[in-house]
């Protein structure tokens, strides 16, 4: 059964860099795993700590969230913001017994559709070997 | 004397806070009492579980139910007043999200049990005995009722006319419900959060706020605030952005930080996520000549300090936060 599992991947993408890294990937024909759900957002430091968490309480397996390299970002520092929020949303996480690979953050250039091709898969192979989160059943207790 | 109409205060998973507050409205309460009878108020007066099942559905005006929902018998006690009740009230943070228990949902009911009864330094149990839900002695069965693996707020477990959120309730708050329920008239929709404000603690906060970048965040005993400015601009963890206003913000005047007790301010879905974001993004960063790991190393460096995230956000909403408990296993270190 477990070996069936393919994870659910909620991904923020900034409209700016990320988004088109992804378009750019797909211009290439590159293969990147189709776990991946991307949302478009206007910046990556758009993405409060509730879009993820919600994400998470609503059955993803894991959220990957993209946008400029920092010093890169169209709105100057939105990116530094996201930066924060990563970092304490992880931590936060991690106290709820939600392993690190499951929230993780990218930095793409538009121009970087082969580095963000590989950043998905990589994310992919690594919630496939975690298992599912299935946090709508932490809830209900069904899952423990 | 015209009758008067029937009151009950119950506390489930409680500290006794909430009954204490009620109190702090002093000589009202003799105003109070010529409208309203006890009828049944654990904390103040004899009274079993059977005096209220003998009422009729609906005989009590009006309930305050305080703590949370941690075991059976706050399961059967909510749903008995709940039936009871024309009004049943929410009353304190505990009944409204969880509170201070809330808190155990980082864990599992069995780990608790674990470290209370068997692991615990100072505990001396050398047969490991454990509380059970029924045992066997000679006259018979006994019943202990059965800990649950996940807290929930009154408002989770049955149908609830009107929250007063508050760890606990200030008096004056307290007094405007009162009054509000005494007068009769038009009450505000249920489900309404009262006794508090709409919009969030920095709203009747005095302190001077700038705009906000801080390079370091402080533990308490590491500052003394001075008297004028914001504390979060002095590098507090303060809750005050995220949270309800409606205490005329007590701890910030007395120099200390806001901890969330009021709980999520008005349209906040999930009151740590709130604050978390409002936090993360203060941080003061040197981006020009640095890197991509450099600067991740700053951010950091500057969040690091905060060893608690979930016990410092979610201190009173945990229950009623977006994950609302950990998955096992997890131990708390």
């Amino acid at each position: 059964m477990i070996n069936s599992f393919e994870p659910v991947i909620v991904g923020f993408f900034c409209n700016w860099c990320a988004y088109r890294a992804a378009d750019r990937a797909g211009t290439l024909r590159l293969h990147s795993a189709p776990n991946l759900r991307i949302i478009r957002v206007m910046c990556s430091g758009r993405v409060e700590p509730q879009l993820v968490l919600k994400a998470l309480r609503e059955g993803a397996d894991g959220v990957l969230i993209a946008g400029c390299h920092p010093g890169e970002c169209h709105y100057e520092a939105g990116n530094i913001r996201t930066l924060g929020r990563f970092h304490l949303v992880r931590n936060l996480a991690g106290q709820f017994g939600i392993e690190r690979e499951r929230i993780q953050l990218a930095w793409v250039s538009a121009s970087e559709g082969a580095a963000l091709s590989e950043k998905i898969n990589r994310m992919t192979a690594a919630l496939r070997a975690l298992g599912p989160l299935q946090w709508p059943q932490v809830i209900s207790g069904r899952r423990q | 004397m015209q009758e008067r109409s029937k009151f009950a205060m119950y506390w489930a998973s409680a500290c006794g806070g909430c009954e204490i507050a009620l109190l702090g409205i002093h000589e009202e309460l003799l105003d109070f009492a010529t409208v309203f009878e006890p009828v049944f108020w654990p904390c103040v007066m004899d009274g079993k579980r059977s005096d209220v099942e003998a009422l009729s559905d609906g005989a009590i005006a009006l309930t305050f139910f305080n703590g949370a929902i941690r075991n059976d018998d706050d399961v059967a006690m909510a749903r008995l007043l709940r039936a009871k009740s024309r009004l049943l009230v929410a009353f304190g943070s505990c009944a409204y999200e969880g509170c201070i228990p809330g808190l155990s949902n980082l864990s599992s009911a069995r780990d608790h049990a674990a470290s209370i009864y068997l692991e615990n330094p100072s505990t001396d149990n050398p047969y490991s005995i454990t509380p059970r839900v029924t045992t066997t002695v000679d006259e018979g069965e006994l019943h202990l009722p059965s800990f649950h693996d996940t807290v929930k707020s009154l408002r989770q477990t049955v149908d609830v006319d009107y929250s007063v959120p508050g760890c606990p309730p200030e008096p004056h708050q307290i007094q405007t419900v009162i009054d509000m329920v005494m007068k009769g008239g038009d009450l505000p929709p249920k489900g309404s959060v009262i006794g508090a404000g709409a919009k969030a603690l920095c709203e009747e906060c005095p302190r001077l706020r700038r705009e906000k970048r801080v390079r370091k965040l402080y533990r308490l005993h590491e500052i003394i605030p001075d008297k004028e400015n914001c504390l979060i601009d002095q590098g507090m963890v303060c809750m005050g952005p995220a949270t309800r206003s409606g205490c005329t913000a007590l701890c910030p005047k007395a120099g200390m930080p806001c901890i969330g007790c009021y709980g999520p301010a008005e349209g906040v879905i999930d009151q740590g996520a709130a604050m978390l974001s409002a936090l993360a993004s203060i941080v003061e960063v040197d981006i020009e000549g640095n890197g991509d790991d450099a600067i991740s190393r700053q951010i950091e460096d500057a969040l690091n300090s905060l060893l608690d995230p979930a016990g410092t956000f979610y201190k009173f909403s945990l229950a009623h936060s977006l994950l609302q408990r950990a998955r096992h296993p997890f131990r708390g270190d």
